[in-house]
C-alpha cells in the first residue's frame, strides 16, 4: 500500500470542530437524558416523601419556596422539556417529517427556543 | 436482559416508552394546573385510585425501560472497556431494576 502513512497528522481541536445545529441538538439530548436519568430515584424518593405522611407533603411542597431548589426545579423543567421536544423531532424524523436538511436545522432550533420557552414560562410560574 | 432489549427491539420499545412518558407528562401536567390536590389526603386518596396507581406505575415502568435503553446505548458508545462497561452496565440495570421495585412498593402501600 503506497499511501499507508502512519504518521498523518490528527486533527482534534475539539474548539476548531464547528458542528451543525442538528449535533449539538443531538448531543444535548444525550446530555439530558443522562442528567434525567440521575434524577429518577430523587423523583421516587420526593413522591414516597409526599405520600408518607402530612409533613412529609408539606415538605415537598416547601421545596418550590426555597430559592436554590427552585432554581433547580426550573433547570430540570428547562431539561426536561428540551429532552420531550428533541425527542418529538426524533420521533416526527422516524416517520421521515422533517428530513430535509434545511427544515432539519429549523426545527433544531425550534426545539431549543421551545425548551428556553417553557424555561422561562417555570420560572414566571415558580417565582 | 439486554439479550431482550437490543437491536430493532430496544429502538421500538425506546420510542413506545418516550410515547407513553411523554402523554402521561401532558395529562399529569393538565391536571395539576387545573385540579390539583389542595391537601395531603386530597393528594394520597386520588393515588388510591387502583386506575392512577396503575397509570402512575406504568409511568415508572417506561421511564426505567426508557432511561434503561438510552444509558445502555450512551455506555457502549462511550465506555471502551469492556470490563468497566460490563459493571456500568450491571450496575445501571440493578439501580433502575431497585428504582422500579421502590415506586411499585410506594403505590402499592397507599392502596392497603
Amino acid at each position: 500500500m503506497a499511501n499507508n502513512n502512519n504518521n498523518r497528522p490528527v486533527f482534534l481541536n475539539l474548539f476548531r470542530i464547528h458542528l451543525p445545529v442538528t449535533a449539538v441538538l443531538s448531543l444535548a439530548h444525550r446530555g439530558t437524558g443522562v442528567l434525567l436519568f440521575l434524577l429518577i430515584p430523587g423523583l421516587i424518593y420526593l413522591l414516597g416523601l409526599s405520600l408518607e405522611s402530612p409533613q412529609g407533603y408539606q415538605q415537598v411542597l416547601s421545596l418550590v419556596e426555597e430559592p436554590l431548589w427552585r432554581s433547580v426545579l426550573i433547570l430540570i423543567a428547562w431539561f426536561l422539556a428540551h429532552h420531550l421536544f428533541a425527542g418529538i423531532r426524533y420521533l416526527l424524523i422516524d416517520i421521515d417529517i422533517g428530513i430535509d436538511t434545511v427544515i432539519s436545522r429549523h426545527s433544531s432550533w425550534m426545539v431549543i427556543i421551545a425548551g428556553i420557552v417553557v424555561m422561562l414560562i417555570t420560572s414566571v410560574v415558580l417565582l | 436482559m439486554s439479550r431482550h432489549l437490543a437491536g430493532l427491539r430496544a429502538w421500538l420499545w425506546q420510542r413506545l416508552s418516550a410515547l407513553y412518558l411523554a402523554v402521561y407528562l401532558l395529562l399529569f401536567l393538565l391536571h395539576m394546573l387545573t385540579d390539583a390536590p389542595g391537601s395531603y389526603s386530597e393528594w394520597r386518596a386520588s393515588l388510591s385510585d387502583p386506575w392512577v396507581a396503575l397509570a402512575m406505575m406504568l409511568f415508572f415502568m417506561a421511564l426505567l425501560m426508557h432511561a434503561w435503553v438510552g444509558i445502555r446505548d450512551v455506555i457502549i458508545d462511550y465506555v471502551q472497556w469492556s470490563a468497566l462497561r460490563l459493571i456500568m452496565l450491571a450496575l445501571t440495570g440493578l439501580g433502575l431494576l431497585a428504582c422500579g421495585l421502590w415506586a411499585l412498593d410506594i403505590l402499592l402501600a397507599v392502596m392497603k
